[in-house]
């Protein structure tokens, strides 16, 4: 495994250019490699946290699965993590792999010539590999989801008939649905995911989440979506718009409806959801499938987060449902972490000594002493500064009781991850 | 940036808060309520995600669509469309019977799943409502992310040009109305001097402009990091820090002086990256957007200290 990355448990050190991915001081970095779990020398130290079984890693994982959902709170870089994990895979186990993504960072997508691409995948070409130094055993593909695209298609596959399909594809409520409707983006997510695993085409997908208000909704999504089409209050709304007949039990909705809304609209989703029903069948039986292949055992999921308050509470969250509905915890990500040296307090004591007695030692070091001490001065107040944040990661990774197969830890890149060798790196990170 | 262009935000009656995932909309939406009520405002801060991260915020239980003071001229409340809609009923239908608004909400809310934009007007329409009424001098909105705000904000249009009669038409002629007037209406945009966040940002005041009626007021990076140095000490740091150096270093500390080394080169390329993201970010808005900026805050609390310190800095942006 030449490809991955020296020393990816630390810091890294990353040149502005080049593929220099061996190059890293990892001996350095090593010697540090326990002071992560200490928590500071002022505070009381946080329960000695479980060390989840080293047996698994996201390389094992992943190699016994065939579909990994990476989901978890918004901005905690879930998008880069899915595709640095399908990166590794493609590198490591070989096969087809493709990551189906939402909204890649567009440096990266450019540099993974990715651009542009829609609904159909398409394949990393080999070149973006090779100028990260890498020759992979499998494929990567990756496809973006288009919303839009993806309800067409899903009505184009439903509709009875052409006639009910261009009605539909026509009804500006369907329009509007399509393109706007919240929650329409978790439902296509699964959906999308299901017709591709479906048609056997990848040895494993990467299935990046849409940002969601909440982070489960995709999970909901599909038995909503059945749940909609099966509900006794559509058929209410049919009625009228059938047969101009209204029975006693929906008469007081249609009074306040009709005051609220105006006779038009009401009239426009009547039809609306008269053309729908025809697709009810199909919905329903696909929205059950869709549910089934989340629970099924050659799915896993993944969680990331962040060592702050929000993200840590909300990736809690999240492992509490998915062990509530017997789905797999396959691993979890801690994105974005300070270096463990940070936390290390002979390090903090050193920050300390140069703070406290910066006039001294610029003294002693000679030079432009006024100058040398301003800059010793903010070198430790910087440390010290970042040690508080360090203490609070600490914290944080303590509460966090989640035990999946993998914990992973991801150091914070000082630079942003702009092509192959950055997620390769990334991907480096969590692979062992 | 000029100040009177500035000050502007407190002034506004309807502020908008939105940013991407993880930057601190929620913080900053709290903040800036805080800050308003401290200047003497009756502020109504609410939460549309119902998350209770605003509650949290001002250390508070978590709150409902009814309102609760959560710090001294703050009501904090959280949206519920259900309920927004019962009110809804009850004040322009006289409708009172709870038992009879059961099933109907169901319906309602049937409805609301598949005809876009009736869940997005309810939450609007709610806080166009307080502003109409005069029941707070501002409402501070921690609204939806970046990538729903738009749908949320173009509702009352969408409604207004689907339905042509009715109560609801009327009634987002006034929702309209309230939000197309920039004195009155504001949207801030939340971000971090990050790549994606600040991409955006910068689509987000694009569609805003393009889709809704409402204004972007201002936008808020917040978590920068300090400078460390001026050019000329960056060269002196990046020669002691070499190894001789910091061999001299080290004795005369007695400690391994390496990881703080290590950590300052890296806060100075963080920073260094982060400042080309803020120039990108300067460069694409509109020069009359004011840009305010929130330290990024080395501390180990969260709660209301962080409010605290953050509506400070707030209001140091803006000028008080």
């Amino acid at each position: 495994m030449a490809d991955g990355p020296a020393g990816g448990r630390g810091e890294r050190r990353r040149p502005a250019k080049g593929p220099v991915a061996g190059r890293g001081p990892a001996g350095r970095r090593d010697r540090r490699r326990g002071a992560e779990h200490r928590a500071g020398e002022a505070v009381a130290e946080p329960p000695a946290r479980r060390r989840p079984p080293r047996e698994g890693s996201l390389d094992g994982l992943l190699a016994a699965k065939e579909i990994a959902i990476v989901c978890g709170p918004g901005g905690v870089g879930k998008t880069t993590t899915a595709a640095a994990a399908a990166a590794q895979a493609a590198c490591h186990h070989g096969g087809r792999v493709l990551v189906l993504t939402v909204d890649p960072a567009r440096r990266l997508a450019d540099a993974l010539g990715l651009s542009g691409i829609g609904n159909v995948e398409r394949r990393i070409p080999d070149e973006a590999f090779r100028a990260a130094g890498v020759a992979p055993r499998g494929q990567l593909w990756a496809a973006m989801l288009d919303t839009k695209e993806s309800w067409d298609a899903l009505v184009r596959r439903h509709a009875p008939d052409a006639r009910t399909r261009d009605q539909i594809l026509a009804n500006p409520l369907y329009r509007n649905i399509a393109g706007r409707f919240v929650q329409s983006h978790d439902y296509i997510a699964m959906e999308r995911l299901y017709e591709i695993h479906a048609e056997g085409g990848y040895d494993l997908i990467v299935v990046d989440t849409p940002p969601t208000r909440n982070a489960l909704d995709f999970l909901d999504a599909p038995q909503r979506m059945a749940d909609f089409f099966s509900s006794r209050l559509l058929r209410w709304l049919i009625v009228p718009y059938r047969s101009k007949l209204v029975n006693v039990a929906s008469k007081p909705f249609y009074q306040v409806a009709d005051r609220v809304l105006g006779t038009q609209f009401l009239a426009d989703i009547s039809e609306f959801f008269v053309l729908f029903q025809t697709m009810h069948e199909g919905f329903v039986e696909r929205a059950e499938s869709v549910t089934r292949l989340l629970s099924d055992r050659r799915t896993t999921f993944m969680v990331v987060a962040t060592l702050e308050a929000t993200p840590v509470r909300e990736a809690e969250f999240f492992s509490r449902e998915l062990a509530q509905r017997r789905l797999h915890l396959g691993a979890v990500v801690l994105n974005k972490v300070l270096p463990p040296y940070f936390g290390d307090p002979a390090a903090v004591r050193a920050a300390q000594g140069v703070r406290d007695r910066a006039a001294e030692l610029a003294a002693a070091l000679g030079g432009d002493t006024a100058q040398l001490e301003r800059v010793l001065h903010e070198v430790a107040e910087s440390f010290l500064n970042f040690s508080v944040v360090a203490r609070r990661e600490a914290e944080q990774r303590a509460e966090l009781g989640a035990s999946p197969e993998v914990l992973a830890t991801v150091p914070f890149f000082d630079a942003d991850i702009v092509d192959m060798t950055g997620l390769l790196e990334l991907g480096g990170a969590i692979w062992e | 940036m000029s100040p009177p262009a500035r000050r502007h935000l407190l002034d506004l009656e309807l502020v908008f808060v939105t940013g991407k995932g993880g930057v601190g909309k929620t913080t900053v939406a709290a903040a800036l309520a805080l800050l308003a009520a401290e200047r003497g405002k009756r502020v109504l801060a609410c939460e549309v995600d119902a998350k209770g991260d605003l509650a949290s915020l001002f250390e508070a239980a978590p709150t409902n669509f009814n309102g609760r003071e959560v710090a001294p001229g703050v009501t904090a409340m959280s949206m519920d469309t259900e309920a927004s809609l019962r009110e809804y009923l009850k004040l322009n239908l006289r409708i009172p019977v709870v038992g009879r608004i059961g099933p109907l909400a169901r319906a309602f809310d049937f409805v609301a799943t598949a005809a876009p934009g009736v869940r997005e007007i309810l939450t609007v329409g709610k806080f166009t409502y307080e502003v109409r009424e005069r029941h707070f001098d501002l409402v501070v909105v921690d609204a939806a992310a970046t990538g729903h705000i738009v749908g949320q904000l173009a509702a009352p249009q969408a409604i207004n040009d689907l339905v042509k009669v009715g109560l609801i038409r009327s009634q987002t002629d006034w929702m309209l109305d309230i939000l197309s007037d920039e004195s009155r209406t504001g949207l801030v945009a939340v971000t971090t001097p990050e790549e994606m966040p600040v991409n955006e940002t910068l689509e987000l005041a694009e569609r805003v402009a393009a889709e809704t009626t409402v204004g972007l007021s201002s936008v808020v990076v917040n978590r920068v990091l300090p400078e460390l140095f001026a050019r000329a000490e960056e060269e002196t740091f990046e020669w002691r820090r070499r190894p001789p150096q910091a061999g001299r270093l080290a004795e005369l500390v007695g400690e391994d002086v390496e990881p703080m080394l290590e950590g300052a080169r890296l806060a100075v390329t963080m920073r260094r990256t982060r400042t080309a993201h803020l120039e990108r970010l300067r460069q694409g808005l509109d020069p009359a957007v004011p840009v305010l900026y929130l330290p990024y805050l080395f501390s180990r609390f969260h709660g209301l200290r962080t409010t605290r310190q953050v509506a400070a800095s707030l209001a140091e942006e803006l000028g008080f």
